[in-house]
């Protein structure tokens, strides 16, 4: 083959922005921000460690490609292909950003909060302790029925043509106002049936009023069901308490055994609140699982101002970190097996990297999920429920106020994030919690930054076990394909 | 592909979109299995006889010069082939070519 006269063409090769992984001895990408994993192959890696160590024009590259064996259709493909799925490029980059969507966009969940009273005190709730921003003065302590079905229907007219809708009941602590989750389960049946849309229902409890007829009624209206709990007795009675002081573990735990016997329709879930002194992740996970008899458990940490004695702090998040990695390694030895394992905060994030989601925002609120008071206000989600912050409206005086919330969405897009666009994990993050960020800043717009290091260690650490679980056994993952 | 291998569901978007930026006609270059001949699909019909090779994978079985199959590219076909085409740019390239079998040596370059 004749040498060419190399004549570089206008800039070196440079790399794109990626998350290079290794996971069972092969070598992946996670591109930013497309959020497509991919596995090299030889030639792909030879690219990428030659454009990372030095500039090079596509001559130079071709060429030395070329003396290492391989050929130039392939070299030709390669380079295309790279350059195509955005991993190299020649010249300067373009930022990439999300669209903002238009006002239109479609509503799928609302979350009513049937009431603003409850019958425990956990130190750390963000609707009562020192950081609440709800001001529930003058608002009624329990939502009516009227609130509720006028809720429902702006859900269906805000819903426009999507088949599919959800209601998640809230509170306070739902099942003091059972007589209404009974109405509005009812009201919307009846109403999604004239539409011709699915309706699906949720809701959270502490689980201290839980009795047979409730959790028969769940059952049969295929109520999905969050249970918070914190753990073990001595775990759980350290901040999920009743107003006298009482722990909450001995009251509830026959009453959740007695739910997860008899609630078979739907997923019944453990959500864990970890604070400064309740951290202690394996122990609580090995609890839920196997004394309480859960078969999902997730873990959140207490949204709290670092000043808060219950705040859980930088060091005791890595440990709480570290007992996430084992149960995350825990999860791939079972997901190899092709057994499904119960920390859903790994399998939430699976499913994330599997579908490549790339966020233009960190969560639904505002923009496909709005959250309802007690008095029919309409809020970004339910933690800004009856909230000088964040409101869009009310359900019965004018409906959702789609200036308010076009506005939020303009001004809370990843783009008006500027601390985020050099983040590689910015796809699946987006900059976090509102409500976190406004307990920690003052202003829901801002990044969280104090848990980015928390957020790039965790999905480095999801993405080596997602790329393991794509190599020892691929079919596990296709139960995530279903939306 | 062949620098990487697509992995999640967002990828193999990822991977069509590159192949439809950078990908050629694959049916015309892509050898069958071990074993197999391969059949080319195209876009000349099934009834038009000129492919490359015949049944048996060579050319002798040909019911007309390979020659015949610029007709398809130059007159019916809107691909853009390396092929003058009739409707903008050489619309009187094969005036003297009255039948393909005898005059295809009259289909004379052409230079854009």
């Amino acid at each position: 083959m004749s040498t060419a006269v190399l004549t570089p063409t206008a800039s070196p090769y440079r790399l794109r922005e990626y998350h290079p992984f290794e996971a069972a001895g092969e070598k992946f990408l996670y591109l930013v921000p497309s959020g497509a994993i991919f596995a090299l192959d030889k030639i792909g890696r030879e690219v990428i460690d030659q454009v990372g160590e030095q500039d090079l024009y596509k001559e130079q590259l071709v060429q030395l490609l070329l003396d290492r064996g391989y050929e130039r259709r392939d070299i030709e493909s390669a380079l295309g292909e790279l350059e195509n799925a955005d991993v190299i490029l020649r010249g300067a980059a373009a930022p990439q950003m999300p669209k903002v969507p238009d006002a239109t966009f479609p509503l799928q969940r609302i979350v009513l909060n049937v009431t603003n009273q409850c019958n425990l005190a956990c130190g750390y709730c963000y609707e009562y302790s020192d950081d609440k921003i709800s001001q529930t003065a003058g608002k009624p302590k329990y939502m009516d029925h009227a609130i509720a079905e006028a809720s429902v229907d702006l859900l269906i007219r805000e819903s426009a043509s999507r088949p599919s809708i959800h209601v998640t009941f809230f509170g306070g602590e739902t099942l003091l106002n059972v007589p209404l989750l009974r109405s509005t389960v009812e009201y919307a049946n009846r109403k999604c049936a004239e539409a011709g849309k699915q309706v699906e229902y949720s809701l959270t409890t502490n689980a201290t009023l839980l009795n047979e007829k409730i959790v028969d009624f769940l059952a049969e209206h295929k109520v999905g069901v969050t249970v918070s709990i914190d753990g073990d007795k001595e775990l759980n009675d350290k901040m999920r308490i009743f107003h006298d002081g009482r722990g909450s573990y001995d009251v509830i735990v026959p009453k959740i055994k007695m739910l997860l016997e008899r609630h078979k329709t739907n997923s019944i879930g453990a959500r864990v609140t970890l604070s400064a002194g309740v951290s202690h992740v394996r122990r609580i996970y090995d609890h839920l699982i196997h004394e309480v008899g859960f078969r999902a458990v997730g873990f959140s940490p207490a949204t709290a101002n670092p000043d808060r004695l219950y705040s859980i702090g930088p060091q005791k998040m890595s440990a709480v970190l570290g007992g996430f990695e084992e149960l995350a390694w825990e999860y791939r030895d079972f997901a190899v097996e092709g057994r499904q394992h119960g920390f859903t905060n790994a399998n939430d994030t699976l499913k994330e990297l599997h579908s490549g989601m790339s966020k233009a925002y960190p969560c639904g609120a505002g923009l496909g999920l709005l959250g309802v008071g007690t008095a029919g206000d309409v809020s970004l989600c339910h933690r800004f429920v009856d909230s000088p912050v964040g409101k869009m409206g009310h359900v019965t005086n004018g409906g959702v106020d789609h200036e308010a919330r076009q506005d939020f969405l303009e001004t809370h897009h990843l783009g008006a994030r500027y601390d985020c666009h050099t983040c590689w994990a910015r796809p699946v993050c987006a900059g976090g919690c509102y409500h976190e960020a406004f307990v920690h800043y003052g202003d829901t717009s801002a990044a969280n930054l104090h848990y980015c290091d928390w957020i790039r260690g965790w999905n480095d650490l999801c993405l080596r076990i997602y790329g393991e679980i794509a190599v020892k056994n691929p079919s596990f993952l296709e139960r995530f394909n279903e939306n | 592909m062949n620098s990487m291998k697509p992995i999640n569901r967002k990828a193999r978007k990822v991977e069509a979109a590159v192949i439809a930026a950078t990908g050629d006609v694959e049916a015309l270059q892509k050898k069958g299995g071990e074993g197999k001949i391969y059949y080319p699909m195209g876009c000349t019909l099934n009834f038009t006889p000129g492919w490359e090779v015949d049944i048996s994978g060579g050319t002798a079985g040909l019911c007309q010069p390979v020659e015949r199959d610029l007709f398809d590219c130059h007159l019916g076909c809107g691909w853009p082939a390396q092929v003058p085409d009739h409707l903008n740019n050489a619309v009187d390239w094969t005036d003297k070519c009255a039948s393909a079998a005898n005059d295809w040596r009259k289909v004379d370059i052409v230079f854009p």
